[in-house]
């Protein structure tokens, strides 16, 4: 298949191992972070430590949206939803997030009118069938998926359907970056940058990571053979003593990013002034709000929202694992109260989720068994 | 919901709940007692015996519909407990006001597969109910077979060493389904695998002998599932050469943009079995050569480690643990 196969090709894969193992010093520990859960995803689906020398630490970062979502945020929006003519929208992302009194799937067994949609165009289609009804968006997600909420509100405006709104927890990735650098227990050599998230905002808002605070960052795709190119390209830097924003999805993040998809954002959003990240705590301009030409759509100002805050149960390191100072396995509950099944925090929900991701890939590998098969 | 799912929860529902409340030390009753299918003993001789209800939105989808499902599926099920399927009886539950039409097409869909599969339909009950009591149409089917003469199954006899074999190309029915209700905006030209696996099964069991270890079919939660339920009963290790899993463009595609595992994903026509090494190449010549057995392989093989999990590798060297299911899947979007 066009696009897949040619970046899981077992040969290209060991020639860019190969190139890693040379260029890694081996008197050196690398500490890289993904920053994109994608990535953490890709990373363990693909068991790329396996592949990767010891010396080489892939730190996950915080770009998860689902995972970054404090509780309280889930309990505002389940709580509008409690009023019987209100049809609660969102990806199959959140379904299983747990809130203070269950998740999504968990309200729609109650009787809840819960749906999961594929884009937010699917949600306004819901409330254009319903018009006796008000459908609500949960909106969730990092600049990837925030210019589809925009067009999708531009539409509703447009259209004057006045049965919708959006409850928005977009998020934006550059101020979560500077969270982790202000960070003092956090010590890293570079970054490997967000993918999706880079396709709309493009590679200049990563400059100052390069140049005031002196990490390389290469914007890398989701294949093995991307993220292990993409590792390539961050020794290289470092052996060379450098540090700059590179790119390495070219073949889908144009440097400026996209245009129209910023501009619809720029239309329909504005920076709220703070906003409460899961483990980050209150970070200034870092996620997204309705403009006031769009409040009639906006479901924190149609209806009246509690603003909960719940705190995590006391135990769950999300946070610690959430800014990478924890490995998954490091949390008290992993694998035992925390599982995919039961899950105490949104890490172990999220397939982006760090938790999870370990938890469903990694987790029960015993080392010294594992010679590869060849198909026959 | 997730109970329904085949993952985890179902496991947990059956093994916790049903079977202790249900089954007794006495029960004349032969072997592994979860498996696809009891064997029973009726006046002296071993009889297969096994029971299935359908549901499915919608009722007809590219390359079947419920009827023909509710024939395979329990003809399968009587096929990976080493039994030729026999006799069927079915209940149809109805909702008040389905079309005759749609009934009638059903009738004959069933009519069809099981002429297909060489199994006669013999009995059945119909019941009606208030109309929004069910979604359409329910059909339960309850097979009966006649067991395989040497073979005799089990996760108990699976050892070390042994290979997995799978019929062919994985996740047509789930994904064909998912695309089928219409809620993507998602097109491929795919078709459920609904059909009857006895002839490949029969093929497999002729040639490998007491080679034959265990069989099952993958339906809801995939092969990923089956393999772990396998894992977990014999407390060994399943490792999988991940490129040797067959999987067609149209579902790897599907999978790959909606953030699904090809291994979750259910399969309606298509069974793994577990062969011991030496029958293995025996057994894979003997599947290939059934039509429709064309595209069998080993995908894996068994090991002492990691116990009670299952393990896919690649060739470049990267390895991952395949889990079981845990509820649905869920498309990831963000």
């Amino acid at each position: 298949m066009k696009f897949v196969d040619e970046f899981r090709d077992s040969d290209l894969i060991g020639r860019a191992r190969d190139e890693i193992r040379r260029l890694a010093d081996p008197a050196r520990h690398y500490r890289l972070m993904e920053v994109c859960g994608g990535h953490t995803h890709a990373i363990y689906r693909f068991g790329l430590k396996d592949v990767l020398p010891s010396n080489i630490e892939l730190i996950h970062g915080p770009g998860c949206p689902v995972c970054v979502l404090p509780m309280g945020r889930i309990d505002d929006g389940l709580e509008l939803a409690r009023r019987p003519d209100v049809i609660f929208a969102a990806f199959g992302d959140m379904m299983r997030v747990p809130g203070a009194h269950g998740s999504p799937l968990e309200h729609k067994a109650r009787g809840m009118d819960v749906r999961i949609v594929y884009s937010p165009t699917d949600a306004l289609k819901l409330a254009r069938s319903n018009p006796g009804r008000h459908v609500m968006f949960f909106a969730i997600g990092f600049e990837t998926t925030a210019p589809s909420t925009a067009l999708t509100l531009m539409r509703a405006k447009a259209e004057g359907i006045e049965n919708f709104s959006v409850f928005c927890n977009h998020v934006t990735i550059i101020p979560a970056i500077r969270a982790i650098l202000d960070s003092p227990d956090m010590r890293l050599d570079g970054f490997i940058g967000p993918g999706h998230v880079s396709t709309v905002i493009g590679c200049r808002p990563y400059e100052w990571i390069a140049r005031t605070e002196g990490k390389p960052i290469v914007v890398s795709g989701f294949e093995p053979l991307d993220l292990l190119q993409s590792i390539v390209m961050l020794l290289r830097q470092l052996r060379a003593r450098r540090a700059g924003v590179e790119n390495q999805y070219q073949r889908v993040v144009p440097w400026e990013g996209n245009r129209a998809a910023l501009a619809a954002m720029a239309e329909v959003f504005e920076l709220r002034p703070y906003f409460e990240w899961r483990g980050l705590g209150f970070i200034s301009q870092s996620a997204l709000r309705l403009r006031e030409a769009y409040a009639r759509w906006d479901a924190e100002r149609v209806f009246d929202v509690a603003g909960v805050r719940v705190t995590d149960p006391k135990a769950a390191q999300c946070g610690e694992v959430l800014k990478g100072v924890l490995k998954p396995a490091q949390c008290k509950l992993f694998g035992k109260e925390c599982t995919p099944e039961h899950p105490v925090g949104a890490l172990m929900v999220s397939s982006e989720g760090s938790c999870a991701a370990y938890y469903n890939y990694e987790h029960r590998k015993t080392a010294g068994q594992l010679r590869i098969l060849t198909p026959a | 919901m997730a109970h329904g799912a085949g993952g985890k929860a179902s496991r947990r529902l059956v093994d916790g709940l049903l079977a202790p409340l249900l089954y007794r030390q006495s029960d004349p009753v032969e072997g592994d007692r979860l498996a696809d299918a009891a064997r029973v003993l009726v006046g002296g001789a071993s009889v297969a015996i096994t029971t299935d209800s359908f549901v499915v939105t919608p009722l007809a989808f590219p390359g079947g519909s419920i009827g023909e499902l509710a024939v395979n599926g329990t003809v399968n099920d009587l096929a990976v407990g080493g039994a030729r399927p026999v006799a069927l009886v079915t209940t149809l539950v109805l909702e008040a006001g389905l079309p005759t039409e749609t009934l009638v097409a059903e009738l004959r869909a069933m009519r069809r597969a099981a002429g297909v599969a060489g199994v006669a339909i013999v009995g059945g009950d119909t019941k009606v109910v208030e109309h929004g009591k069910v979604d359409r149409l329910y059909i339960s089917t309850t097979g009966l077979g006649h067991p395989l003469p040497g073979v005799t199954l089990g996760a108990r006899s699976v050892r070390p060493g042994d290979r997995i074999l799978l019929s062919g190309p994985i996740g047509d029915h789930g994904i064909t389904i998912l695309l089928a209700r219409g809620e993507l905006d998602l097109e491929a030209d795919l078709r459920s695998d609904t059909r009857s696996v006895f002839p490949l099964v029969e093929a497999l069991a002729a040639a490998a002998g007491p080679g034959l270890r265990w069989m099952r079919d993958p339906t809801r939660g995939g092969v990923a599932t089956s393999l772990n339920e396998l894992a977990l009963d014999s407390s060994l290790g399943i490792h999988l050469s991940e490129e040797a899993i067959p999987v067609r463009d149209e579902v790897r595609g599907a999978c790959e943009l909606l953030g699904l595992d090809p291994l979750h994903i259910a399969n309606e026509g298509q069974f793994l079995a577990v062969v011991a090494a030496e029958a293995a190449e025996r057994g894979l010549e003997a599947i290939r050569r059934v039509p429709g057995g064309e595209a069998a392989v080993v995908i894996g093989e068994v090991r002492e480690e990691p116990q009670a999990a299952v393990l896919a590798g690649s060739r470049y060297g990267g390895t991952r643990i395949v889990d079981m299911l845990v509820g649905d899947p869920l498309p990831r979007i963000c």
